[in-house]
C-alpha cells in the first residue's frame, strides 16, 4: 500500500499539482500518469471548488473550467479509480474543508481511500479545527496534511508536533500563484519545523522555476508546484500532456541535483 | 482544539487558511482587552453619539399603524445614522479596535456599498489608508455608493470572479487580508466569518436593541410583542434581537431574500433553502448543492444577495428562538414603495424586507400587539435600481 511518506523515500521530492476535471477529467488522468512516469514523487489533486479562497487567479480559473463542465466528486473518484500509475506514487486530494463535509466526512475519506487516495491537505481547516475531518481520516487510513505560514511563529511546534505525512510550508503571504520571491524568513520556518517534527518538509505556493525549486530543496525535502502547471494546462487544454511532462521533468532535474 | 468561545452550538468556529491564524488570535486578544476598558468604551459611545448620532429615535408610525389596522408598528431609524446604516456601529467599533492594535489600513467587503460607504467614512475619520473589494455587479447596481466610497479617498477594486456579487468579494477581501496582515485590519462587515467575528459583529450591533428597550420601555412602559428585521449575514438582525434573546416572550423575526422566490434558483433564502456547511471561515447554513459547491444566490438587495447566514443565526433558528422567513424581490420592492408613501420614509431595499413582514404580520394581530421593525438603511442608494424594476429609466 502506497503512503505518503513513501515520497520521500527516493531523496528530495517534487509534488506537481492540477486541477481534476480541467480541462476534462479524461485528461486529468492522462496528466497524472505523465507527471509520474516524468518523476514527479507524490500527485496533488485539487478538487475543484465554486469558491476557493486560498487560491490565486490560475487556479481560481481551473475551478471555473473545471465546475462548468458540471464535474462531481462521484465521478472524480471514478476517475481516480482508473488512473494507471507506471510506479507506485502517493496520490493526495487538496480539497477545501465544505465538498468534503457536505457529502459527509466518512463517505468522503472512504470513498478516496478506496480509489487509491492516501492524503487530504484541506487549506481552510487549520488546527483548531481538525477535529472536522481527523476522526474519518483516522478510520479510512487517510493521512491529513498540516500546513504552516510564513505567519505561523509560535504556532510551529504546536502544528508539526501532530502533523502526519508530510508538514506543507506555504512559501509566502497571499494566495497560490506563481511569485519571484518567497517570505524572507522562509528557510527559518523550514529549520524551527525540522526541530518539532521528524517528518518531511514540502513547500509549496509561488514556486514555478527550475532555480527556484533547486533554491527552496537546498533546506526542504520537497518542492510543491500548482500554478505553474495549472498554466500549461490552461493554454494547451487536451494537449497539455507533453508540455506538463517535460516541465514536471524539468522541475525533478532541479531537485534531484539537491539531493 | 476548536476554541469554544467561538461556537454557537455547533456553528461558527475558523475555518481559515493557518496564514490568517495568527492574525484571528491577535484580533480576540485585543478585543477581549479593549471591550470592557474604560477609555476604548467611552471613545466609542463618544464617536456612537457625537458622530454617528446615536441614539437613533425609535418612531411610531402612525399612518401604517392605522392602514394595517392591527398591530402598533414602531421603526428603528437605523437610517438615520451618519452614512445611512446600521453598518457604522460596527465599524466604528472596528476601526477603533484597528488603532488601537496599531493597524494603518483597513480593507473591507462590501454588497449594497453601505459597508464599504461605513467603512471609508471611519478610515477616513480616524486617517486609516481604506481599500473596499464590491463585485463587478453589484459596482453597477450601487454606482453612486462606489461613487461615495471613491469621494471619502478609498480605493474600490472592483471583483469580476464567481457571481461579481458580496459572496466573491468577500473571497478577494480574504484573499487580500493573507496578503498583506502586518498592517492591515479586516473590517468584516456582517456576523458572519471566522471567529472573533461574529461575536464582535454582535457585540458592536447590539447598541440598536439596548437602545430599542430603552426607547419601548420610556414609550409603552413594556417590551414590544415582534421584533423583525432583514437578514443577509445579519448583522442589524442580531443588533436588534441580542438584547431581547433572555426574553421569551418577544419574538424574533428574521426576513430572507427570496429573490424571485423559494421555489426557484433565483433565490438568497438560506435557511429556507440551505443546508449546514462550512464556508468564510464559519459553520453555518448555506445555499449550496451536494457536492459543497456553494450556490450562485440571487437578490434584488446587493446587501442581502448572500449564499450563507451568520453562525448565531443558525443557532436561534435550530433552538427555534428565532424564524426566518422568505421575502421575495416583489413584496420587497411592494413595501420599498408603501413606506415611502404612507410614512415618508424611502427605506433600503434591504430594511424592505423587513418591511414586507411587517405589512403581513400586522394586520393578523390585534391592537394591543407592538411590532419593532428594524429599518436597518435609507434607501437613496436604491432608487435607480426600483426605477429598473419598475421598468422606468433614469437619466441623470
Amino acid at each position: 500500500m502506497t503512503d505518503v511518506a513513501d515520497a520521500f523515500k527516493h531523496g528530495k521530492a517534487f509534488i506537481p499539482f492540477v486541477t481534476a476535471g480541467d480541462p476534462d477529467l479524461e485528461t486529468t488522468k492522462k496528466l497524472v500518469e505523465a507527471m509520474v512516469a516524468a518523476g514527479a514523487d507524490l500527485i496533488e489533486l485539487g478538487i475543484p471548488f465554486s469558491d476557493p479562497i486560498a487560491e490565486g487567479p490560475v487556479i481560481q480559473a481551473a475551478d471555473v473550467r473545471a465546475l462548468s463542465n458540471h464535474v462531481t466528486l462521484d465521478e472524480i473518484f471514478a476517475m481516480v479509480k482508473t488512473i494507471e500509475l507506471p510506479r507506485p506514487v502517493p496520490l493526495v486530494m487538496m480539497t477545501y474543508v465544505n465538498p468534503v463535509f457536505v457529502y459527509g466526512a466518512e463517505k468522503f475519506t472512504k470513498k478516496a481511500k478506496e480509489c487509491g487516495i492516501c492524503g487530504l491537505i484541506v487549506p481552510d481547516e487549520p488546527y483548531e479545527e481538525k477535529a472536522e475531518l481527523q476522526p474519518a481520516c483516522r478510520k479510512a487510513g487517510l493521512k491529513l496534511v498540516s500546513m504552516i505560514a510564513p505567519t505561523s511563529g509560535g504556532r510551529i511546534r504546536m502544528i508539526a508536533g501532530e502533523a502526519e505525512g508530510f508538514v506543507y510550508c506555504v512559501s509566502s503571504l497571499g494566495v497560490t500563484g506563481v511569485r519571484t520571491s518567497f517570505s524572507n524568513n522562509l528557510p527559518d520556518v523550514v529549520t524551527a519545523i525540522k526541530q518539532a517534527t521528524k517528518i518531511p518538509v514540502a513547500v509549496g505556493f509561488g514556486v514555478s522555476t527550475p532555480e527556484q525549486a533547486r533554491a527552496i530543496a537546498k533546506f526542504a525535502d520537497g518542492v510543491i508546484v500548482g500554478s505553474a502547471i495549472v498554466k500549461l494546462v490552461a493554454a494547451h487544454g487536451r494537449d497539455s500532456v507533453p508540455y506538463v511532462s517535460d516541465y514536471v521533468k524539468s522541475m525533478k532535474d532541479a531537485v534531484r541535483s539537491e539531493d | 482544539m476548536t476554541n469554544p468561545e467561538g461556537r454557537f452550538g455547533i456553528y461558527g468556529g475558523q475555518y481559515v487558511t493557518e496564514t490568517l491564524m495568527n492574525a484571528l488570535i491577535e484580533l480576540e486578544a485585543a478585543y477581549k482587552k479593549y471591550k470592557n476598558d474604560p477609555q476604548f468604551v467611552a471613545e466609542l459611545n463618544d464617536l456612537y453619539k457625537n458622530y454617528a448620532g446615536r441614539p437613533s429615535l425609535l418612531y411610531y408610525a402612525a399612518n401604517m399603524t392605522e392602514d394595517l389596522g392591527g398591530a402598533k408598528i414602531y421603526l428603528k431609524r437605523e437610517d438615520l445614522n451618519h452614512t445611512g446604516a446600521h453598518k457604522i456601529n460596527n465599524v466604528l467599533g472596528q476601526c477603533l479596535l484597528a488603532k488601537r492594535m496599531g493597524k494603518t489600513r483597513v480593507i473591507a467587503e462590501t454588497g449594497a456599498g453601505q459597508h464599504g460607504v461605513a467603512t471609508a467614512t471611519v478610515a477616513a475619520l480616524m486617517g486609516l489608508k481604506c481599500e473596499i473589494f464590491m463585485g463587478e455587479k453589484d459596482m453597477e447596481r450601487q454606482a453612486l455608493n462606489v461613487y461615495r466610497m471613491k469621494l471619502l479617498g478609498a480605493d474600490v477594486r472592483c471583483v469580476k470572479s464567481g457571481t461579481g456579487t458580496l459572496k466573491d468579494a468577500v473571497n478577494e477581501t480574504m484573499r487580500e487580508w493573507t496578503n498583506r496582515i502586518a498592517d492591515t485590519h479586516y473590517v468584516l462587515g456582517s456576523v458572519m466569518g471566522p471567529h472573533p467575528f461574529p461575536t464582535l459583529v454582535r457585540d458592536f450591533q447590539s447598541v440598536i436593541g439596548k437602545e430599542v428597550r430603552q426607547q419601548m420601555m420610556a414609550k409603552e412602559g413594556r417590551l414590544p410583542d415582534y421584533l423583525i428585521a432583514c437578514v443577509g449575514g445579519g448583522s442589524n438582525a442580531i443588533g436588534l434581537f441580542y438584547d431581547f434573546v433572555k426574553d421569551e416572550q418577544v419574538k424574533l423575526i428574521g426576513c430572507e431574500a427570496a429573490g424571485e422566490g423559494v421555489d426557484t434558483p433565483r433565490t438568497a433564502a438560506t435557511i429556507a433553502t440551505g443546508t449546514v456547511g462550512i464556508f468564510h471561515g464559519m459553520k453555518s447554513y448555506f445555499c449550496q448543492n451536494k457536492d459543497g459547491q456553494i450556490a450562485p444566490v440571487y437578490s434584488i438587495s446587493a446587501g442581502l444577495d448572500y449564499p450563507g447566514i451568520g453562525p448565531e443565526h443558525a443557532l436561534l433558528h435550530d433552538i427555534g428562538r428565532a424564524q426566518y422567513v422568505p421575502i421575495t424581490d416583489e413584496e420587497a420592492v411592494n413595501a420599498f414603495e408603501y413606506l415611502s408613501r404612507k410614512e415618508g420614509i424611502i427605506p433600503a431595499i434591504e430594511s424592505a424586507h423587513a418591511v414586507a413582514y411587517a405589512m403581513k404580520l400586522a394586520p393578523t394581530l390585534p391592537k394591543d400587539k407592538i411590532v419593532v421593525v428594524n429599518l436597518s438603511g435609507r434607501g437613496d442608494k436604491d432608487v435607480a435600481a426600483i426605477a429598473r424594476y419598475r421598468g422606468v429609466d433614469l437619466h441623470d
